[in-house]
C-alpha cells in the first residue's frame, strides 16, 4: 500500500504542534498557504511535469469551459435552427452539421456538456464521500465499527451495479442530473472504502497519530486533521476514476433509453443517431455517430490521463522510478476491477 | 474450517438475501410503484373482480397484496428459496424458464470474453515487462491506457457500423442464423454462433485488456526485482523456467481474485452489448423488461446476476486461500 511520505509526515507534526500550543499566531492565512504549498503546488510540479497530466488536464478544462462559458453564450439547440442533415465542416455557421430535424449537433453537444459536468461531480463526491467516511471510521475505530462497517461494504461491493442501477432508476425515475449522477455512483463507494480503510490501518499507528491520541485529542479531530490529510493523494486519484466511470454509465444508460431523453445528453444523441436516423447504415449519417463518440472518448481520455498524471506523484514505486532508474512510465492497474467496474 | 470459510459463507448467503430483500421493498414499498401500477393496469382491463386481480397478482409476483407485510415478505423469500421468481407480465411465462433459456448465450459470449481477455493480458503484461524501458513497450503501455479508456459500447457500436453494416464481413444481429440452423449440437448451428459472437467478444475483448495487461505488467516488473528471482538467475535456472516458475506465478497470483469477479460482473455488463447486437440473452431480456415495465422478469433476472456474482466471488474467495496459504492462516483480513 502506499505510505505517506517524509514531506506529509512533517506538514503534519507541524499541526500537531499547533494543536499543543494553543496560542501561537498561525493566522488562516499562513495555513491557507502551507496548505496550498503543500498540498496543491508542490504535487502540481510533479504532476505538471509529467504529459499525462499536461494533456487529461487541458481535455478537462477545455470541457470544463465548454460547460459554462460555452453553454452560456453559444445558441440553444432547436429543430430547423438551421439547414437539415449537413455534414460536418461545410458551413461555419454549424461546423459540426446539423441533425435530420434541423438541429446544430455542436449546439446539442455544448448544452449536453453541463448536466453531464453536474452528473460527474455528484457521483463522485457522493462515492469518495461515502467511502472516505466509511474507510476511516472503519479502519480508524477497529473491532465492532469495522466489522460491521466492512461487512457492509462487502455486501454492497458484491451486488452488481449496472443491473441495480437501472433497476433503481426505473423505480424511482429521476430526472435531476445530481441524483442521476448519486445513483450511478450507489455502490461504487463500497470497493473505494475497502481500500481507504486498509490505507488507514498503516497511518494509524503512526507515532504523530498515537501521540495526537495519548494526549486526549478526539477521535473526529485526529481523523480529519491527522488521518485524511494523508489519504487526499488516493481520494483525488479516485475521486478522477469515480467521475470517468459515472460517464460510462450515464451515456450508456442514455444510449439504452432507460433514462428519460426530456435532459440532453450525448448518449440521447448516440440513441436518436443509431435508432431514429438510422445512421448506423450509410455513409452519410455517420457523423452522427461519431461526433458524441469522440466527445466521450475525449473527456474519459482526459479523466484517464489526469488521474493517472496524479497517481504518479503519490505513488511511492512510481516516484522512485522518476527518480531515475528508468525512463518508463508505470501504471499499476490500480483499480480493482470490482463494484459493477464492466 | 477456520473461521476464513465461515465467514465467506456468511457473506455470500447474507448479500443474496440483501438484494432479495431490496427487490421486495422496490416492488412492494414504493409508493406508486410497481404493485399499484400491476393493479391499476389489471383493473383498467376490465372484467375482473377484486378478488380475481388479486390472484392474478399473486401469480405475477408471488405476493398477496392483502397480507400484512412481513407475512408477504416471508412467503416472497420462501419462494425464492424454492426458485419462484413469478411470472413475466408480458410473456406470461415463468420468470425461471426465460432465464434457463437466455442465459447460456451470455454466459457463452461474456465468459469467453473473459478468459480471452485474461489470457492476451497476462501474455502481453509479461511481454511487456520483460521489455520494460524499451520503445516497444512505452508505445505498448500507451495504446493499452487509449483502449481502456474506450467504453465497451462504442467499440459494439462502431462494430456494427464499420464491420457489419458497411463492410458486410459479419452479422449485425442475433445470436445465430435461423435459416441455416436449429438450435442443437449440430456444426451449422455451432459454426452460426461462433460467427455471430466474434463482434461482441471482440469488443469486450479489445476495451478490457488493457487494464489488465498494465497490471500483469506492473506485477511482473515488481516481482522481477525480488531477491528470489534474482537467486533463480544465480543458480543458473533457464530463462524460460524463471519467467513461468518464478516471476509468472507470483505475478498472476494477485489479479486471480480480481478476474472472477470481473467474469461475474460482466454478466451485468451484457445488458449494453446485447441490446446493440440484438443478442438472444438475458440482458436483452432484462431491457426488455426495463422497457415494458415487466417487474417481476426485471427483479427476477437481476436476483439470477446478483446469485451469478455472489457464487462467482464466493469460488474465488475460497479457491484464493488454496492457492495462497497465507490467505487462511492468520493475518487475512487485508489479502486484497
Amino acid at each position: 500500500m502506499k505510505r505517506t511520505d517524509s514531506g506529509s509526515v512533517s506538514g503534519t507534526d507541524f499541526s500537531f504542534e499547533k494543536g499543543s500550543q494553543s496560542n501561537v499566531e498561525v493566522t488562516w492565512n499562513d495555513r491557507l498557504r502551507d496548505f496550498w504549498e503543500e498540498f496543491i503546488y508542490k504535487p502540481g510540479l510533479v504532476a505538471w511535469d509529467d504529459w499525462r497530466t499536461r494533456i487529461g488536464a487541458t481535455i478537462t478544462l477545455f470541457f470544463l469551459f465548454m460547460g459554462t462559458v460555452g453553454a452560456y453564450f453559444y445558441r440553444q439547440p432547436s429543430t430547423n435552427q438551421v439547414e437539415r442533415s449537413v455534414g460536418p465542416f461545410q458551413n461555419p455557421d454549424y461546423i459540426l452539421g446539423t441533425t435530420p430535424l434541423g438541429e446544430d449537433v455542436l449546439a446539442k453537444i455544448i448544452h449536453a456538456t453541463p448536466d453531464i459536468l453536474i452528473m460527474i461531480t455528484a457521483g463522485a463526491v457522493w462515492a469518495t464521500g461515502l467511502a472516505l467516511l466509511i474507510g476511516v471510521l472503519a479502519g480508524y475505530k477497529g473491532g465492532l465499527t469495522d466489522r460491521a462497517l466492512t461487512s457492509m461494504s462487502d455486501v454492497a461491493m458484491s451486488i452488481p451495479g449496472l443491473p441495480l442501477i437501472m433497476v433503481l432508476l426505473v423505480t424511482v425515475q429521476p430526472t435531476n442530473p445530481a441524483i442521476i449522477g448519486g445513483i450511478i455512483t450507489i455502490n461504487y463507494w463500497a470497493g473505494l472504502g475497502r481500500g481507504l480503510r486498509s490505507q488507514v490501518l498503516t497511518l494509524r499507528d503512526e507515532p504523530y497519530v498515537e501521540a495526537s491520541r495519548t494526549m486526549g485529542v478526539g477521535t473526529l479531530r485526529i481523523m480529519f486533521k491527522d488521518i485524511i490529510p494523508n489519504l487526499m493523494p488516493f481520494v483525488l486519484v479516485n475521486f478522477v476514476n469515480a467521475g470517468r466511470y459515472v460517464i460510462f454509465q450515464a451515456v450508456a444508460l442514455y444510449y439504452l433509453g432507460i433514462l428519460p431523453s426530456t435532459t440532453s445528453n450525448w448518449g440521447i444523441l448516440l440513441n436518436q443517431a443509431v435508432n431514429q436516423y438510422g445512421a448506423l447504415f450509410s455513409l452519410d449519417g455517420a457523423y452522427l455517430v461519431f461526433i458524441p463518440t469522440i466527445a466521450i472518448l475525449l473527456l474519459t481520455l482526459g479523466l484517464i490521463l489526469l488521474a493517472q498524471g496524479t497517481d504518479r506523484i503519490f505513488n511511492p514505486r512510481v516516484r522512485t522510478r522518476l527518480a531515475g532508474e528508468s525512463e518508463s512510465t508505470d501504471e499499476e492497474g490500480n483499480e480493482q476491477p470490482a463494484a459493477g467496474g464492466f | 474450517m477456520n473461521s476464513y470459510y465461515l465467514k465467506r459463507t456468511a457473506r455470500a448467503v447474507l448479500t443474496v438475501w440483501m438484494v432479495a430483500t431490496i427487490t421486495f421493498g422496490l416492488i412492494r414499498l414504493l409508493p406508486g410503484g410497481p404493485m399499484q401500477q400491476l393493479r391499476a393496469d389489471l383493473l383498467r382491463q376490465g372484467g375482473m373482480t377484486a378478488a380475481e386481480v388479486n390472484a392474478r397478482m399473486e401469480q405475477y409476483t408471488s405476493l398477496v397484496p392483502d397480507q400484512p407485510i412481513h407475512i408477504q415478505y416471508f412467503n416472497y423469500v420462501a419462494g425464492l428459496a424454492q426458485g419462484d421468481l413469478g411470472q413475466s407480465i408480458t410473456e406470461q411465462e415463468p420468470v425461471v424458464d426465460i432465464i434457463a433459456e437466455t442465459l447460456p448465450w451470455t454466459l457463452f459470449v461474456m465468459e469467453t470474453a473473459q478468459v480471452m481477455i485474461f489470457v492476451f493480458g497476462i501474455v502481453l503484461g509479461a511481454f511487456l515487462a520483460y521489455k520494460e524501458g524499451t520503445k516497444l513497450d512505452s508505445v505498448g503501455s500507451a495504446i493499452s491506457i487509449v483502449l481502456s479508456s474506450i467504453p465497451y459500447y462504442v467499440v459494439a457500436i462502431l462494430a456494427v457500423y464499420l464491420l457489419a453494416n458497411i463492410g458486410g464481413w459479419f452479422p449485425a444481429r442475433y445470436g445465430y442464423d435461423s435459416t441455416v440452423a436449429s438450435p442443437g449440437l449440430n456444426l451449422p448451428f455451432i459454426t452460426s454462433a461462433l460467427y455471430h459472437a466474434i463482434l461482441p467478444i471482440g469488443s469486450v475483448v479489445i476495451t478490457g485488456v488493457g487494464l489488465q495487461l498494465l497490471a500483469m505488467r506492473g506485477n511482473s516488473i515488481q516481482v522481477l526485482g525480488e531477491d528470489f528471482v534474482r537467486v533463480a538467475r544465480l543458480r543458473g535456472l533457464s530463462d524460460r523456467r524463471i519467467a513461468t516458475r518464478y516471476v509468472a506465478r507470483n505475478a498472476i497470483l494477485p489479479m486471480y481474485t480480481g478476474f472472477l469477479t470481473l467474469i461475474a460482473f460482466s454478466i451485468g455488463g451484457s445488458i449494453i452489448l446485447e441490446q446493440i447486437f440484438s443478442y438472444p440473452g438475458v440482458g436483452q431480456e432484462m431491457l426488455q423488461a426495463l422497457e415494458n415495465r415487466d417487474y417481476p422478469l426485471m427483479m427476477g433476472i437481476f436476483l439470477v446476476i446478483t446469485i451469478a456474482v455472489v457464487i462467482s466471488v464466493y469460488i474465488a474467495d475460497l479457491t484464493y486461500g488454496l492457492i495462497d496459504p497465507r490467505v487462511s492462516s492468520g493475518d487475512s483480513s487485508e489479502a486484497y
